[in-house]
């Protein structure tokens, strides 16, 4: 398994330095458009062909890649702080917060969360500038994923707010929030790491749903998602088409081998 | 009253509260969206002057998100949900003509998943290191990995079986569980002794492992149902399937106040409905 890992690490690692560099190279635009060759087969000037307005596939796959890893994993970060704090709070505090929180995450987790995402993700505007939408997408994850982290946070503050060492801080006059931020947090480090690496292939497939049903960053800003909508058109599914489809199995595939249990959460 | 009966009312109770928070949410959330004011309708010019008050007045109604909620509730309670403003229709007839079109769908799905993961999570446990473990593994990491609407949109291009999608969605979801609960159940020492005395596997299986593992088993049947009806939305979006998921994306893109809020409410009455009696079940 350590071996399936460091791989792991080793291609995401690749994946991300290489999608990081191609924003350097001149000349090479995913937006930009060569209307002489529409659709045009993968060559050696376009390795995976052009699109329908004409423009490089591989270039808005790199591009795609860049924004879906940096963005998802921003995503997750976001929806672990507000899961630190909300879940962190309602089991330090317990009583009433909690009880609500627990109300609150019930709910939340009871929804079918590509349901939650899409009346969401409606609710805000849909003909948007192509940066506000990206943003939105993102921002819309982080702020729906939390429940899921706040749960296992609330329980793991639960276990540690009765134990000795938090006793004994108390006892020598420690303020809470003290408490909670220097001595219960930093124990949480384990599970907020593995909730942070559960969180990132959650939300790269659920942008990959957004992006099928339209209801992600707008034209001509790629996304995974966006790119996987090519597959929609009969006509566009040729072997090149495929490529978003090889990059999404791969990244997550990456990603559950990363994850201590496996990602079977995904 | 007893203390199961009380038990009970709190927790029918909890739900209630949910259903409640959730619609009032959904309604809220909906409400404060851009663009909720405007109405296509005042820009047809055919409208007459009564017509568009009309329009205006409909939707002053639903301006005020309490006044709304509460009216919306009271019919409800009456069997009215209302109408649906973009399709023009009863939302109560629009769910009860999609509802067969999603609960075949989900059925079909949560059987097939199910069968499919319990009886490859089986092999895998018993050929540990044989090739139908491993394909078995490969497949449902594969299929893992795979967004559910890029599996609907290929399946369907293909001309590929659309029921089959949703069992395919949930198959790599519940393949890992089952084999880790079923991995765990038969490294139990009761177990471990019943195979020493050489009991039959099937007697070993349906006697001493599936007892031991089915708490589980229910807890994860409850959460399966949402999952389901997850998977349902992009396959019936994508699919063009009448069916509630494909509703819900409609009105989610056209703001449908009502039908959003009501679709909220019966999903989530449903999944807490499936939780709660798969841990009555459990317990």
């Amino acid at each position: 398994m350590k071996r399936y890992r460091t791989t792991a690490w080793i291609v995401l690692a690749v994946i991300l330095v290489l999608s990081l560099a191609a924003s350097f190279v001149p000349g090479w635009s995913y937006k930009e458009q060569h209307r002489e060759f529409i659709n045009a087969s993968p060559s050696l000037h376009f390795l995976l062909g052009t699109d329908a307005l004409g423009r490089d596939r591989l270039a808005r796959l790199v591009c795609a890649t860049r924004i879906s890893l940096l963005l998802a994993a921003a995503a997750a970060m976001g929806a672990l702080i507000l899961a630190a704090i909300v879940g962190g709070m309602a089991g330090y505090l317990g009583g009433g917060f909690d009880r609500a929180t627990v109300r609150a995450i019930d709910l939340m987790l009871s929804l079918p969360w590509l349901f939650l995402l899409i009346a969401a993700r409606a609710l805000l505007p849909l003909d948007a500038s192509p940066e506000t939408s990206l943003l939105v997408t993102y921002f819309l994850l982080a702020l729906l994923g939390w429940a899921a982290p706040a749960r296992v946070v609330r329980a793991g503050v639960r276990g540690f707010r009765q134990s000795d060492f938090v006793l004994q801080a108390r006892a020598l006059g420690c303020p809470e929030t003290r408490v909670l931020v220097r001595h219960i947090l930093p124990n949480l480090r384990p599970i907020l790491l593995a909730q942070f690496w559960t969180s990132i292939p959650i939300f790269i497939l659920a942008e990959a749903n957004l992006g099928f049903l339209g209801l992600s960053a707008s034209e001509p800003f790629p996304t995974w998602g966006n790119l996987l909508r090519d597959l929609q058109s009969p006509l566009m599914v040729r072997p090149e088409a495929f490529a978003p489809v090889a990059a999404v199995v791969l990244a997550v595939l990456c990603f559950k081998f990363i994850t201590p249990w496996g990602g079977s959460q995904v | 009253m007893t203390p199961g009966l009380s038990n009970l009312a709190r927790k029918l109770a909890a739900i209630g509260a949910t259903v409640l928070l959730g619609g009032l949410l959904t309604a809220a959330l909906v409400r404060m969206s851009p663009g909720f004011d405007s109405d296509e309708r005042l820009l047809d010019t055919r409208l007459a002057r009564d017509s568009q008050a009309a329009a205006r007045a409909e939707h002053a109604a639903n301006s005020n998100i309490v006044r709304f909620y509460a009216h919306h509730l009271a019919g409800m309670l009456h069997g009215d949900l209302g109408e649906s403003p973009s399709l023009r229709r009863p939302i109560a007839e629009l769910i009860t003509q999609r509802l067969p079109v999603t609960a075949e769908l989900m059925a079909f799905g949560i059987v097939g998943g199910w069968l499919s993961a319990l009886s490859l999570a089986l092999a895998a446990v018993a050929f540990r290191r044989g090739i139908a473990a491993r394909t078995a593994s490969i497949f449902s990491t594969f299929l893992l990995c795979l967004p559910p609407a890029a599996l609907a949109v290929l399946i369907f291009t293909w001309g590929g079986p659309v029921r089959i999608i949703v069992a395919l969605v949930l198959f790599p979801r519940l393949f890992d569980y089952c084999r880790n609960l079923l991995e765990d159940a038969y490294a139990r020492p009761h177990i471990l002794m019943a195979r020493a005395k050489g009991l039959a596997p099937a007697r070993i299986f349906f006697r001493h492992v599936l007892p031991t593992a089915a708490p589980q088993f229910l807890a994860l049947a409850g959460v399966s149902v949402s999952m389901a009806f997850g998977a349902c939305i992009p396959v019936e979006t994508l699919c063009d399937l009448p069916g509630i998921g494909q509703l819900a994306w409609q009105a989610a893109i056209a703001r449908d106040l009502p039908v959003l809020v009501s679709l909220t409410m019966m999903i989530t009455i449903v999944t807490l409905l499936c939780n709660s009696a798969s841990d009555q079940a459990a317990v």
